[in-house]
């Protein structure tokens, strides 16, 4: 037993290289926990053989050098958010073993919300939580978990419930969680006392060791120069004014219900990949689509009515078909000021060089299927271009007499499909025969893309080929 | 050849899962959370995580755990989430952590709204934490270039081992263009310094914290002289018809794509235009505005911002010839007349 107190864990490196200064001694002043508790979680890593495979963070706070000391993977993170710094390693490696060691000010201020969180989602890290009720290392200011009336640097009078309210109790917050598996409060204050933070330091680093869940232990520690006392007072101070406000209990230990299970390594795979990511593997791409009459080449598009008239569908539509006929091809929908003013509407650009632009200032093609889109839009029209409406819902013809109109009864069309929805492609269909832009297998071939009802499609073929017999039957000009 | 029709921002997500990327940890926030809704779709069926964190500030440090595990990790956001995790980002660098970041900027300051702006220039490129640290950032200006730039950012995060930066706008991530997926990387590097859970680990330290001024003067030392390597070796850009161009406009992003038209309708009237669209914000491509200025009379930035990037064009000119600006901020973009007009007003003076 001598001989074992005598000799430093392997689990602290033999020198302390990365410290400046002395090699062999701590940065700890006498009297403080964080020497104790630091040897008390080494030997348990040596006896539970898991060096190499821990995961120690160093936070900010006393402990923001624990790197020195501790000979296993080491991360030194910022204020308060070891938690989920935690989170990310312990997701990325679930066969490692995380420690995230914080202090009161780290945990319970600045990092509050982090350490809740991760308790609540349960990561499977073990927390020890040191709350000596003062920060240490920026000179004793106050922390959370500050007695009411205790001196700080920062509350020079006391702390009082008037001015920084309650002390905050970690452990009776944390064990209100669903998730976590095991929160004790111990304390380093007399042997006895100290052996029972050895075996809630195991505890919870089995926990863990059997990939169980989240653990938290919350350890009392004595703070002599951030108290101003000796290291006899401090210990005396913890008896007599932490414990009663911090009492010492297990509050929660559901960890004998758990089973035990493997922490198995995440594998990086590719298989599959392009598949899983629904990414076209065949050719869908063609090239052997006609050019349409110059004065149809290059549409730019604003396509609006109402929302649900399912127009940026129709322009979803016309962008995967001119894609897959070989044009470059855009769509954005209403976006930014666009928005307001009761249209719903979208631009689409089929280019045969590329596209500059996305956005549509002056198009050469409006598809108007309400009266405000065709009052909103109509000035912008490129002359010579074309507006095409819906007559059904119209009733007054475009006044400009520099562009091409076609106007249809789209929507009575639909109905008379049985579904008014169907507008849009009965639209499509007449805007394809109309401009000669793509034929009318490239737009059957694209419905699958863009229908996600598999078995509206063949109602929407119907309603384009209705669209295209429109135009052919008032030779292209109705 | 197989291509598909997709959202900029979804484009990211399968770029970033083609190049190795399994682990995103982010916050939602308007206009960028298609980013994350698609991570979340498909990072679980290809073996990877998603995680929702707490708030920008948890989700970027969790970047910085799973970065420090070797991985490929990314996370998303828009610009007052970006302010969030500047703190993060800091710490990724001066401890040197590959890591990517989407930022799909909106207008500000403050809440501002969800409308494209280009207004993070600054936070992203000149720094928006504390200390002497630098971002490579990268303006995709289309849906290929979301997925092509996202797979490039990781290489270059990697090479580098510094947090690389996908920096674009609402409109360049709504817009849905086609895109032809490159083959999956197979093949990631290894990453000897990262904390692999192995003997090994004891020797491994992330960590950017140095008391020592010396040192800490020599870390920042070494972070510079990287940092020269990325300049020389990293500066991308494209040019539309610069040849013979005496008035230059310079744009990135949506302003690139603007710009492209604005190129034609002013060739079309006869003025020698030309456009450069800087690729990497940084590295910066100064040194090819330092050749132009040669033979340029002047040049014409425009952006979607208060006059951000502006700063570094003129940088590079060095007052050898004017430096016109156009914007236009709030979430309003310009079209290609309104600039044309504009750059004839410049061109006449």
């Amino acid at each position: 037993m001598a001989e074992k107190v005598l000799t430093k864990a392997a689990s602290f490196y033999d020198v302390y290289e990365r410290k400046s200064g002395a090699h062999d001694v701590t940065h700890y002043c006498p009297g403080c926990g964080h020497g104790v508790l630091h040897k008390l979680i080494a030997e348990a890593i040596d006896d539970f053989g898991i060096r190499d495979q821990t995961i120690f963070i160093s936070p900010v706070g006393c402990s923001v050098f624990a790197y020195y000391y501790f000979r296993v993977g080491n991360i030194q993170v910022a204020h308060g958010r070891a938690p989920a710094v935690a989170t990310g390693i312990k997701r990325t490696h679930p066969e490692s073993i995380v420690i995230s060691y914080q202090g009161d000010g780290d945990l319970a201020a600045i990092g509050g919300n982090n350490i809740l969180q991760a308790a609540n989602r349960g990561e499977k890290i073990t927390v020890f939580f040191i709350n000596n009720a003062i920060y240490g290392m920026t000179g004793g200011q106050m922390a959370p978990t500050t007695l009411i009336g205790q001196r700080t640097t920062t509350t020079p009078r006391g702390r009082t419930v008037a001015n920084e309210g309650f002390p905050l109790k970690m452990c009776e917050l944390i064990s209100t969680l669903e998730s976590p598996i095991y929160v004790e409060r111990v304390a380093l204050t007399d042997p006895k006392n100290t052996s029972k933070v050895r075996r809630a330091v195991r505890k919870a680093l089995r926990n863990q060791i059997e990939n169980k869940g989240f653990s938290f232990v919350e350890v009392l520690s004595a703070c002599p120069s951030g108290w101003k006392m000796t290291s006899v007072q401090a210990k005396q101070w913890m008896v007599d004014n932490l414990l009663p406000q911090f009492p010492l209990a297990v509050f929660k230990d559901v960890s004998k219900e758990i089973e035990p299970s493997e922490r198995s390594k995440v594998v990086f795979s590719t298989e599959n990949v392009n598949e899983l990511l629904n990414i076209p593997s065949e050719e869908n791409i063609r090239t052997d689509i006609p050019k349409p009459l110059t004065e149809h080449q290059n549409p730019r598009i604003i396509l609006a009515g109402f929302g649900g008239q399912g127009i940026l569908m129709l322009g979803l539509g016309l962008a995967q078909a001119g894609m897959q006929a070989g044009y470059h091809v855009s769509w954005i929908p209403s976006y930014g000021p666009e928005m307001r003013g009761g249209t719903a509407n979208c631009h689409v650009i089929l280019s045969e060089e590329r596209i500059g632009s996305p956005t549509v200032s002056r198009p050469t093609v409006l598809v108007a299927m309400n009266l405000p889109s065709l009052e909103k839009f109509e000035s912008q029209v490129e002359p010579g271009g074309l507006i095409i409406y819906d007559t059904s819902l119209i009733n007054q013809s475009p006044k400009r007499k520099d562009v091409n109109v076609l106007g249809i009864p789209a929507t009575e069309m639909a109905d008379n499909l049985g579904n008014t929805r169907i507008a849009n492609m009965i639209v499509l269909g007449a805007y394809i025969a109309y401009t000669g832009i793509m034929p009318k297998d490239v737009v059957v071939d694209a419905l699958p893309i863009f229908i996600k009802h598999k078995k509206l499609i063949p109602l929407n073929v119907q309603a384009i080929e209705k669209g295209m017999a429109f135009v052919d039957k008032n030779n292209g000009h109705a | 050849m197989a291509k598909q029709l997709i959202k900029g921002n979804e484009a990211i997500v399968k770029g970033a899962i083609l190049a190795g990327c399994r682990f995103y940890f982010g916050y939602p926030i308007t206009p960028a959370s298609e980013i994350a809704e698609a991570a979340a779709y498909y990072m679980p069926l290809v073996g990877g995580t998603f995680l929702q964190g707490e708030s920008e500030v948890a989700s970027i440090q969790m970047l910085y755990g799973a970065a420090s595990g070797g991985v490929r990790c990314m996370t998303a956001s828009s610009s007052p989430g970006i302010s969030l995790k500047q703190e993060g980002i800091s710490y990724s660098a001066g401890s040197e952590l590959p890591l990517v970041l989407i930022d799909i900027m909106r207008g500000g300051p403050g809440l501002g709204n969800i409308a494209p702006e280009q207004g993070d220039y600054n936070q992203m490129v000149k720094g928006g934490g504390h200390g002497n640290y630098k971002l490579i950032v990268l303006a995709p200006n289309c849906a290929q270039e979301m997925c092509d730039l996202t797979m490039l950012a990781f290489e270059l995060a990697d090479k580098y081992r510094n947090p690389a930066v996908i920096l674009a706008d609402g409109f360049i991530g709504q817009m849905m263009e086609p895109v032809e997926f490159p083959a999956p990387v197979t093949e990631l590097p290894d990453k000897p310094w990262a904390i692999h859970v192995d003997k090994n680990d004891e020797t491994r330290l992330i960590c950017s914290i140095e008391l020592e001024p010396e040192v800490l003067e020599a870390h920042n030392r070494h972070l510079q002289e990287k940092y020269a390597e990325a300049e020389k070796n990293e500066v991308r850009f494209e040019e539309y018809r610069i040849d013979g161009a005496d008035f230059v406009l310079v744009g990135y992003g949506v302003v690139s794509r603007v710009l492209q038209t604005t190129v034609d309708l002013l060739r079309d009237q006869g003025h020698r235009v030309g456009l450069l669209r800087p690729i990497t914000l940084w590295p910066f491509p100064g040194k090819r505005i330092v050749e132009l200025t040669g033979s340029v009379n002047s040049f014409m930035v425009v952006e979607l911002s208060n006059g951000q990037m502006v700063d570094d064009v003129r940088l590079a000119v060095n007052g050898k010839k004017p430096v016109h600006f156009y914007n236009r901020m709030g979430g309003m973009v310009p079209s290609p007349e309104e600039i044309a007009d504009q750059a004839v007003k410049f061109l006449e003076d």
